[in-house]
Parts: structure tokens; C-alpha cells; sequence
């Protein structure tokens, strides 16, 4: 194993080179040599394989992308590639669907974030309580992680049937009428929305429980003292208490849904799925790349649109820096 | 991302029976009952509304699951009558065996159980070598090549999906599994989660002892660290299994029908080639059993996992 490189050259330390291939004086100065040169480049060995498969699979792909969507490149011939400069670029820009595709990611991420993390924070105050069963409780709402995407969507896609329906059944129930979830577009957002609260609600309530009990318990008793109600410590030592935390789920959920790709595609039961509806009414930037490159055929296309998925994560990251930054000062 | 917004943990200093349980050890010894005063949330115990609230949001995680269930175990009419049916019927086993069948899910599932397997497997050896590294040795750029590895945790591995389907081309993986498995190889949060267990689980001594007689980083590696991380290398193994097995975008972009995993396989359910409703459902809980009956078994050491993973404070 190349792990082992260091030491491998001449046997390891322990296993002496053999009697009589040197004074003892010489075989000492040899394996202080060994140990110094293990010492040293062992921690680089051990961390080698990450930046490795990092790079080679992630880094370099990613960087490749630009170079790509400066050329045509089609699928069926992926090794003739054509220059074509910023033309991809001006293209997409030009392009409807690319502005009804940035718009719905945002608007479904907006729809499926926030109601998730307030809830997973109403969730994990709940946890947090002293409880019977916690166990059962947290792996309850631990389990639509275990869920596959496909799964989920294929379940929710029929609870949320217009004909047969069970959540039209219920809204029936209080007078509501068939809702046409798959072709109403605010329907159809909401629709798959659903499906992201529902398998990621539970995971993020972990984390910040995880948080509320690292607070020292002093900081409660010291706004109990103050006078603070309930309500108000939440306000002042929970919420505070867990900040990065939250400003980790919030990274990590708007990442998840610059991506969304599974749940509309599935939601979309086939044809429809990839174009995001008859009338891309929740197409995202994830399946318009996939429309491009693999339904279109046009792989620099399918790069430019990636690029822009890149450059609104950017951008999104700008803003949260900015807002974290101002909150701070406030506080 | 700077060091600010992912603070370094955090150590969960409580004792190991309380970790596992997740509940905290009384604090400096105290009696619970006698001494309680008023705070939000862990002190109190929860009243009849915390309970309700909970009830509804375990209602609601698992539903869906059981409503999966039902509709599995129902024919097509009954299933798209209204109302829908609440209670099992009798069919499951026949849907399940038609579902099997028509979504060829027995290949999808061992694909997907080498893919995780293998993933989940290097993932746990490799982020344990690295995070043994960055928490107990000592190496210049330490500290740069860490926020390296946090930093990637910020790049979506689907930004470079088009030139990688291009290279898995050239390498004549086209459809085939290694393209799936090759770039999930490692993983950041790994890396991450087993340094901050390390950092703390593993007494500086003890590798120096071992330095002290002879032993070589490896060997040190194989007989002290290895023993130490195996509760967080359990973790972290079912924690990668679960994503592995449920990963969606990247194995649907590069394999096809004729090989898929099983998320792949399940979106053949849904684009109409199965048009039973009922058998649509076996189909979804097939996919899914295996990762149930996981969570049946270890739940309660995937839940303390992810919340030891997490960023506190």
C-alpha cells in the first residue's frame, strides 16, 4: 500500500536490517533516519488520499466546466469539440427557460428552506425537552432521511394525486376542491417542497439539538434571574447559543437546493419530469442541465448552465456573508 | 468559509453511556429532581402540548412510510379509490414479487449494496487516516490543508458533472459502476467528523508511547488508533451507506436501465412503465426496506452519530 512508503523502503524499524549490513553506531543512524523520514511524511501519506480523489474527481472537473462551455460539444461525439467563445454563455442568457429555471430554484429552495429549518428548530426545542422516549422520537424523525429521493417522490406523487389523492381527499374533507398539483405551478412547487421538508427536517432538528445541548446550562439560569420568560431565553441564549449551527444548515440547505433534481424529475412521472412540466412550471437549473446535455445533447450548453448554478451559489454565499456579517454587529 | 462559521467542537465530554443514550449526565452530580430551575428547553420536562407536537411531527415523518406500506399492500382499485385505504390488504408479497420483477430490482439492489458498500468502506479507512492525521500529528500546513477539506465541503460535486461524464467516457466506464463509486471515494464530513472524535478520544500519550517503542505511524495507526475509532468508524460507515445508497443525480446521469442502482431503477416506476399504482408503491418500499430495517436496528447509534458530526456552540 502506498500509505506505507516511508517506512516500506528498507523495512520498517522494527524489522532491523540484517546483523552484519553495518556497525550498530551506522544501524541506528539508519533508523533515526527512518523514524524522522516517517515522522515527517507519514501525516502527508495519511491525508494524501482525500486531496487525491478530490482533485481528481471534483476539483479538476469543476475547473474543466468553464473550458467546456466555451465550446459545442455534443453528446454523441464527445471528443470533437468545437469553439465557440462566450456564445453558450449569451445563449443561455437569451433563453426563457433559463430565467424560469433560476427563478423556480429559487423560489421552490425559498419554499422548501425556510419552513424546514423553523420547523427543525421548533422540532429540536421539542427534543430537547427532558423526555420519555426521546429515542423513539429523534429516530422517527430521523427516518424520510433513510429514504432514497426516489422513493419519497414516488410516495408524495400520489399522495398528491389531483383524482384520488389523499391530501385532496382530506382537503375535500374541509371543503377545499381538488387541487391540480401537478399543473398548477405555486401547486407544483409547493408539492415538491413538501418532499424536501419531509426528508431533511428531521436530520437538521438533530443538529441543532446536538447545539442546544452544548449551551452551558449558567446562561439559562442567568436570564431566568433576569427576569426572562421562556419565550424570551429561547430568544436570547437557544437561538444565539446554536448561531453557526444554523448558519451551517443554511449553507448546506441553500447548496441542496441550488441542486434539487430528484423531486421534480420524479414528481414529473416521466416525460414531464425532465422539463419540469408541460410548461416548465417547476423546472430547476438541475434538470435544465440534464435537459441540455443528455435530452438536447449539447454537453457545453449542459457546462454553461452548471457554470451559472456556480455563480448563483457564489453570489447566494456573498449574501449570506454580508447578512451574517451585519447580524453580528446587531448583536 | 473562514474558521468562525464551522467552530472547531466541541467535544462531547459526556461519559459514554450517556453519549450513547443522548442524554446529558446530571450536571456536576446534582440531583435532576431537586434541582431544577426555570429555562427553556433540556432542564423542563416536557409537558402534555411537547408531547402532542412530537406525536404530530412523528406522524408526520412516518406516514408516508406506512401509507407506502398499505398502498403495497393493496390492488390498483383499491388504491385509487376514495378514500384512499387506511389498513394493509392482502397483496403484499404478489406486488412485491411483480415490482421485483418489473423494475428489475434484484440487480439494481446489489448494485447498490456493492456501490454503498464499497464507498462506505473507503470512506470510513480514509477519513479515519486523515483525521487520525489532523488530529494527534504534526505537520506543516496542518492547519491550511484542514480548512482545505472543510472549504470542499462547499463545492456541489454536480458543478462538475458534464466533464466527468466526459472522462468516465474516455475511461470506458460508461454505465458501468466504478464511475459511481470512484469520485464518492472520500469524503469530507468524514474526515471532519473522525478528527473531532479523535481529537478527543485519543490520548496524546498513548501515541507517544507507542513512538516511544519503536512503532511507526502505520503501525500506530493499526494497533492503537484503529481499536480506539471503531464506535465513530461504525458511525460513520452506516452514516455513508445511507447517502451512498440513496444518491441520485451523478448514478442516473452515468448509468443506465440496464444497470442501475436502486434510485435509478425507481424512477423507471415513475415514468410509466409501471402503471400500477400498488406495484409503483412495492416497488418504492422495496427500494427502501433495506435502509428501514438499518434504521430499525442501529437508529439510536445513527442518531448519536449525526449529532456528535454536528457543529455546536
Amino acid at each position: 500500500m502506498a500509505i506505507s512508503t516511508p517506512t516500506t523502503p528498507d523495512g520498517a524499524p522494527g524489522a532491523a536490517p540484517p546483523a552484519g549490513s553495518g556497525t550498530g553506531a551506522e544501524r541506528q543512524r539508519r533508523s533515526a533516519l527512518l523514524h524522522r523520514l516517517d515522522v515527517r511524511g507519514a501525516p502527508y501519506a495519511f491525508v494524501a488520499p482525500f486531496f487525491v480523489v478530490f482533485a481528481a474527481f471534483s476539483f479538476y472537473p469543476l475547473i474543466y466546466t468553464s473550458w467546456i462551455s466555451l465550446h459545442r460539444v455534443e453528446l454523441s461525439t464527445l471528443n470533437l469539440m468545437e469553439w465557440v467563445g462566450f456564445d453558450n454563455y449569451t445563449a443561455l442568457w437569451d433563453d426563457d427557460r433559463f430565467w424560469n429555471a433560476l427563478l423556480n430554484t429559487f423560489t421552490i429552495g425559498v419554499l422548501s428552506t425556510v419552513p424546514q429549518l423553523l420547523m427543525a428548530l421548533g422540532l429540536a426545542h421539542l427534543l430537547n425537552y427532558r423526555l420519555r422516549g426521546s429515542t423513539f422520537f429523534r429516530v422517527a424523525a430521523l427516518t424520510p432521511y433513510a429514504t432514497s429521493v426516489g422513493a419519497a417522490a414516488l410516495v408524495f406523487t400520489m399522495l398528491f394525486e389531483r383524482d384520488f389523492g389523499m391530501i385532496n381527499w382530506m382537503l375535500s374533507m374541509v371543503g377545499v376542491d381538488n387541487v391540480d398539483w401537478e399543473n398548477n405551478k405555486w401547486a407544483a412547487q409547493a408539492a415538491i417542497s413538501t418532499i424536501v421538508i419531509w426528508r431533511w427536517t428531521g436530520y437538521n432538528a438533530l443538529l441543532y439539538l446536538a447545539a442546544m445541548q452544548a449551551i452551558p446550562r449558567d446562561r439559562y439560569e442567568a436570564a431566568a434571574i433576569d427576569g426572562a420568560s421562556r419565550w424570551q431565553q429561547f430568544l436570547t441564549v437557544t437561538i444565539p447559543g446554536i448561531r453557526s449551527t444554523i448558519v451551517f444548515t443554511i449553507v448546506l440547505s441553500t447548496i441542496g437546493a441550488t441542486q434539487l433534481f430528484g423531486e421534480p424529475l420524479i414528481f414529473g412521472q416521466g416525460p414531464n419530469g425532465i422539463t419540469g412540466g408541460a410548461d416548465n412550471q417547476y423546472q430547476t437549473l438541475g434538470l435544465l442541465l440534464y435537459e441540455e446535455g443528455w435530452k438536447n445533447y449539447q454537453m457545453g450548453r449542459a457546462a454553461t448552465v452548471a457554470w451559472a448554478m456556480f455563480l448563483l451559489l457564489i453570489v447566494l454565499f456573498v449574501v449570506q456573508r454580508v447578512v451574517k456579517r451585519v447580524l453580528a454587529r446587531k448583536a | 468559509m473562514t474558521t468562525d462559521s464551522i467552530p472547531v467542537q466541541t467535544a462531547d465530554a459526556r461519559p459514554e453511556s450517556a453519549r450513547k443514550t443522548g442524554k446529558s449526565a446530571p450536571p456536576g452530580g446534582r440531583s435532576r429532581q431537586l434541582f431544577r430551575h426555570p429555562g427553556a428547553g433540556r432542564q423542563h420536562h416536557a409537558g402534555p402540548v411537547a408531547y402532542i407536537l412530537l406525536g404530530i411531527a412523528a406522524l408526520f415523518s412516518l406516514f408516508p412510510l406506512y401509507w407506502t406500506m398499505v398502498a403495497a399492500s393493496s390492488d390498483n382499485t383499491r388504491v385509487t379509490q376514495t378514500p384512499p385505504p387506511f389498513l394493509p390488504g392482502p397483496h403484499l408479497l404478489d406486488n412485491l414479487g411483480k415490482a421485483w420483477q418489473d423494475a428489475a430490482l434484484g440487480k439494481a439492489m446489489l448494485n447498490s449494496l456493492i456501490v454503498a458498500g464499497v464507498i462506505a468502506l473507503s470512506t470510513v479507512l480514509f477519513a479515519t487516516l486523515a483525521g487520525f492525521a489532523f488530529a494527534k500529528l504534526r505537520f506543516t500546513g496542518r492547519n491550511i490543508l484542514l480548512m482545505l477539506v472543510i472549504g470542499t465541503m462547499l463545492v456541489p460535486p454536480q458543478l462538475g458533472v458534464v466533464p466527468l461524464f466526459m472522462m468516465m467516457t474516455d475511461l470506458g466506464w460508461g454505465q458501468q459502476l466504478p464511475a459511481v463509486i470512484f469520485p464518492t471515494l472520500v469524503s469530507a464530513v468524514g474526515v471532519f467528523f473522525m478528527r473531532q472524535y479523535l481529537s478527543e478520544a485519543l490520548p496524546d500519550e498513548l501515541v507517544e508511547a507507542g513512538r516511544v517503542d519503536g512503532a511507526h505511524s502505520l503501525r500506530i495507526f493499526w494497533s492503537i488508533v484503529l481499536p480506539i475509532a471503531r464506535p465513530p468508524m461504525a458511525v460513520l460507515f452506516m452514516i455513508t451507506f445511507v447517502h451512498a445508497w440513496n444518491d441520485f443525480f451523478w448514478p442516473f446521469i452515468v448509468l443506465d436501465m440496464s444497470n442501475p442502482t436502486v434510485p435509478v431503477a425507481l424512477t423507471q416506476l415513475s415514468a410509466g412503465y409501471v402503471r400500477d399504482q400498488s406495484l409503483i408503491m412495492a416497488g418504492a418500499l422495496l427500494g427502501t426496506l433495506p435502509l428501514l430495517a438499518m434504521f430499525i436496528v442501529f437508529g439510536r447509534q445513527i442518531v448519536g452519530g449525526i449529532m456528535q458530526g454536528a457543529v455546536k456552540g
